[in-house]
């Protein structure tokens, strides 16, 4: 059987443990106890981005799907209306190339999902390119990558918060 | 029967070094491919089987050079070498240059971009260090301190860059291009250090000045 023995010591330390802990947690949560936290830009997410490709029904002659949602930092709202572009290097174009871009607009659940042409590996991954960039919230740019550059959709989530 | 084995190893290492360029000569993804991008990757290819073609000449594995005539390649392939890393670099770079500007400032995405940097940086090191070397006078023993060490990390990052990247780079051979790699590159340190022990080379003698 173990014997606890409580002196003034370890009385001391436990109670200043328990302090630290909760003012710690009490810093790093600031009152916002179920928050869905935002999405962060991922590294090179914006590169060969092109702002204001226009909205499009497809992207090419299609054959691929990327899809997603976009939702309010916080609550987790879904947000309709919002702009998403897209682009990544096709079977029909490189990732600079105006034709391998284009944008669409989230539902009223706040899902977006657009046809493009396949995505191949470039750069040694095979990725995409997504961002927000309308200025109500602000700006996240998304670099998703396939698990195998076989499969023919991609999906990318954004969580935004107020600019 | 001497004629026999220079000649199989010869075509040993054409086939390893060979054998990757065609198939990925072969990658369907070339078709999707500007040909500054298939340029720059090629020329990742070629400096990865130059790297292979290194540790063998200088540890005079390659018959009938002499262990003067293998050193002497050694530094030409160096320079070749050199030259091979800086068309890959400046070929992605036209390629895309905000994904080569994350690559070079550690800042990629990709797991593979600062093993390839870091090696980039080794090579362009010990090229330095070589043409400077009659000038600053380095003697066997400081030269093999700094070239060894820089060695390996040529070697370990360009076999890692290679192994990570999804590209054009057929699986099965280009794994074992990288084997061979290490095999060779292990097989020269080893074969320094077993003959470093028991009998120092000429002019390598600490014993006394």
């Amino acid at each position: 059987m173990t014997n606890v023995v409580f002196n003034r010591r370890n009385l001391l330390l436990a109670a200043g443990g328990s302090v630290v802990a909760t003012g710690v947690s009490g810093l790093l949560l600031p009152a916002r106890a179920d928050g869905l936290a935002p999405t962060d830009s991922m590294s090179g997410g914006s590169n060969n981005y092109r702002k204001g490709a226009p909205i499009v029904d497809r992207i090419g002659k299609g054959g691929f799907w990327m899809s997603g949602t976009v939702r309010r930092a916080g609550d987790g709202t879904p947000l309709a209306g919002q702009r998403i572009q897209i682009w990544a290097h096709t079977t029909e174009g490189q990732e600079h190339e105006p034709q391998s871009h284009g944008a669409t607009l989230t539902d009223k659940n706040g899902a977006f999902r657009l046809e493009m042409p396949q995505i191949i590996p470039v750069f040694g991954q095979p990725h995409g390119h997504l961002a927000y960039d309308s200025g109500e919230f602000k700006t996240v740019f998304l670099r998703p990558v396939m698990r195998s550059a076989r499969e023919t959709s991609l999906e990318a989530h954004f969580v935004l918060q107020p600019a | 029967m001497r004629l026999a084995k220079v000649a199989l190893i010869w075509a040993a290492l054409a086939a390893a070094v060979g054998v990757p360029i065609v198939a990925a000569a072969m990658s369907p993804l070339l078709a999707w491919r500007g040909p500054v991008y298939i340029l720059a990757g090629f020329a990742g290819i070629v400096a990865l089987g130059l790297v292979l073609v290194q540790p063998l000449l200088i540890g005079g594995y390659l018959p009938p050079l002499s262990a003067y005539r293998g050193r002497r390649a050694h530094h030409w392939i160096g320079g070749a070498l050199l030259v091979a890393v800086v068309v890959h670099v400046v070929g992605l770079w036209f390629t895309s240059p905000p994904d080569m500007i994350d690559a070079l400032t550690f800042s990629s995405p990709t797991p593979f971009s600062p093993f390839g940097v870091i090696a980039m940086w080794a090579i362009f090191a010990v090229a330095l260090l070589a043409a400077l070397r009659r000038r600053l006078g380095l003697r066997l023993r400081t030269w093999r301190i700094a070239h060894i060490p820089l060695a390996i990390v040529i070697v370990i990052g360009s076999v890692v860059h290679c192994l990570l990247i999804e590209g054009t780079m057929e699986t099965v051979s280009k794994a074992a291009l990288c084997a061979l790699v290490l095999a060779a590159a292990l097989k020269v340190v080893a074969d320094l250090w077993v003959r470093r022990k028991p009998r120092p080379l000429a002019g390598e003698s600490s014993s006394r000045p």
